[in-house]
């Protein structure tokens, strides 16, 4: 049993394709927030692996001894966008922040989505958080900011590069400014094996798997960085 | 302890609830009215429709209103046409959402206590020449009381509880849609369990005193009419 953030719904069912296929283990996805997986977790749910949207949720079960030492590494790194569902509205320097000619920017509430975090630093970094504060509109997941944004009922907002490329890896409608790195710090991706799957060949091939470089590829054409 | 965000989103979210109790006893007396009157072959097609709350995910409602409400939908449409800007977002988006959210939970009580009014009473009233005015300020009310005193009572407390709706159209925006019961589900999200646990003791009181206070009246009509 594996508890999968749900930004990685999309890689992760191509990658569990991969994974039964190459070898003879069968895998159950689960897909949700990570910050309730965590409560799950804490209270016996039976996951093996954990795929967490971000490195501190894997560091805090690490801490609590509910998983397995030395497991943990980044899988994934997310990369932030500002997008628009109408084609031609957010420019390629995201010169439309600052003239705010907008009602509403959506972003994931920061204090439960990585990704939120990240958008926020962001506008912190560019000096417009401040500015553009009473504009904000916060979705609990980055999956709700899409559809904020998508509905129309937000001109536009940061989401996460996954949510919206095709299988060719480009931006399948709309339009979007992908955020330069250094203006927020790395959304990390962490998996770590839990106390559950110790004992569980098939999850340890899995973590095995998830760091080869065929799963890395596969990452990476679904819209994600990978660690050096 | 509660912190002032926290009695914020009380303050809040008691707020959207009386207005929207008060906007329901306004339509729901007149609709409740007619229902319970009515030998219309339309009356099950009403029914149905304002019952449907009860039986709907409040997602799908939260859904459906996201998107009519946004700037492509009819009533967006509309609402920008007379320059009020979209719903979503918005402390009266809120409010309109719950007024069909807690429909249900006003009209069917309402429409229980009119019809245990009996016909002949109403006839002989308009036999000594009451008018009709007359009859509902002194037949009506006063026999239907129990009846109010359950739909504002429920219509205030769901309007309260309100979660999904709220969660797919509010955006989560402190003072004006960051509701109580959004703030508890982010607490617990984001594993604040000592806040969560205040607030949540906080909702759990309250329900149980309102329905306390609910029921103790509702003894003291109930006696007191078959006492006479």
């Amino acid at each position: 049993m594996v508890a999968v953030a749900s930004n990685f719904t999309k890689p992760m069912t191509a990658l569990a394709e991969v994974f039964t296929k190459t070898t003879s283990h069968e895998i159950n996805l689960s897909f949700g927030s990570s910050g309730k997986f965590v409560a799950q977790i804490e209270n016996g749910a039976p996951y093996e692996i954990f795929l967490s949207a971000d490195e501190t949720n894997p560091q805090k079960l690490e801490q609590l001894g509910l998983a397995v030492t030395n497991t943990r590494f980044t899988y994934a790194i997310g990369k932030l966008v500002l997008w628009s569902a109408k084609t031609g509205y957010v420019d390629k320097n995201g010169q439309i922040l600052p003239n705010a000619g907008f009602r509403h920017l959506a972003i994931a509430d920061p204090k439960l989505a990585p990704y939120g975090l990240a958008a926020e630093a962001t506008l912190k970094n560019l000096g417009l958080l401040e500015h553009l504060r009473p504009l904000l509109v916060l979705g609990e997941n980055i999956s709700q900011t899409q559809q904020f944004i998508d509905s129309g009922n937000a001109e536009l907002g940061f989401v996460a590069l996954s949510q919206i490329i095709n299988d060719h890896g480009q931006i399948s409608s709309g339009s979007a400014w992908q955020i330069p790195d250094d203006l927020h710090p790395p959304i990390r991706q962490d998996a770590v094996l839990l106390k559950k799957g110790e004992l569980n060949p098939a999850a340890k091939a899995l973590m095995a798997f998830l760091a080869t470089r065929e799963a890395q590829e596969i990452i990476q054409a679904y819209g994600y960085g990978i660690a050096e | 302890m509660l912190t002032a965000d926290d009695i914020t989103t009380l303050w809040l979210s008691i707020k959207i609830a009386g207005i929207t109790t008060f906007i329901l006893l306004l339509i729901g007396t007149p609709l409740a009215w007619w229902l319970a009157r009515t030998q219309s072959r339309w009356r099950g097609f009403f029914q149905a429709l304002i019952a449907l709350p009860l039986v709907l995910p409040p997602t799908v409602l939260g859904f459906y209103l996201l998107l009519l409400m946004g700037p492509k939908g009819l009533v967006g449409q509309f609402t920008e046409a007379l320059g009020l800007g979209t719903l979503p977002f918005t402390f009266w988006g809120l409010v309109i959402a719950s007024v069909i959210y807690s429909l249900p939970f006003v009209v069917q009580p309402l429409q229980a206590a009119f019809a245990m009014i009996g016909r002949q009473l109403l006839e002989a009233a308009a036999t000594l020449k009451a008018g009709s005015t007359d009859i509902f300020i002194n037949i009506v009310l006063p026999m239907a009381k129990p009846g109010f005193l359950t739909a504002a009572i429920l219509g205030f407390a769901h309007t309260i509880g309100e979660f999904g709706v709220v969660l797919m159209i509010g955006g989560n925006i402190p003072d004006k849609t960051r509701v109580v019961s959004v703030q508890l589900y982010n607490h617990v999200e984001a594993l604040e369990y000592g806040r969560a646990h205040w607030l949540a003791g906080c909702l759990l009181l309250f329900s149980f005193i309102v329905l306390f206070i609910l029921y103790s009246a509702l003894k003291i009509q109930t006696n007191s009419q078959s006492g006479k």
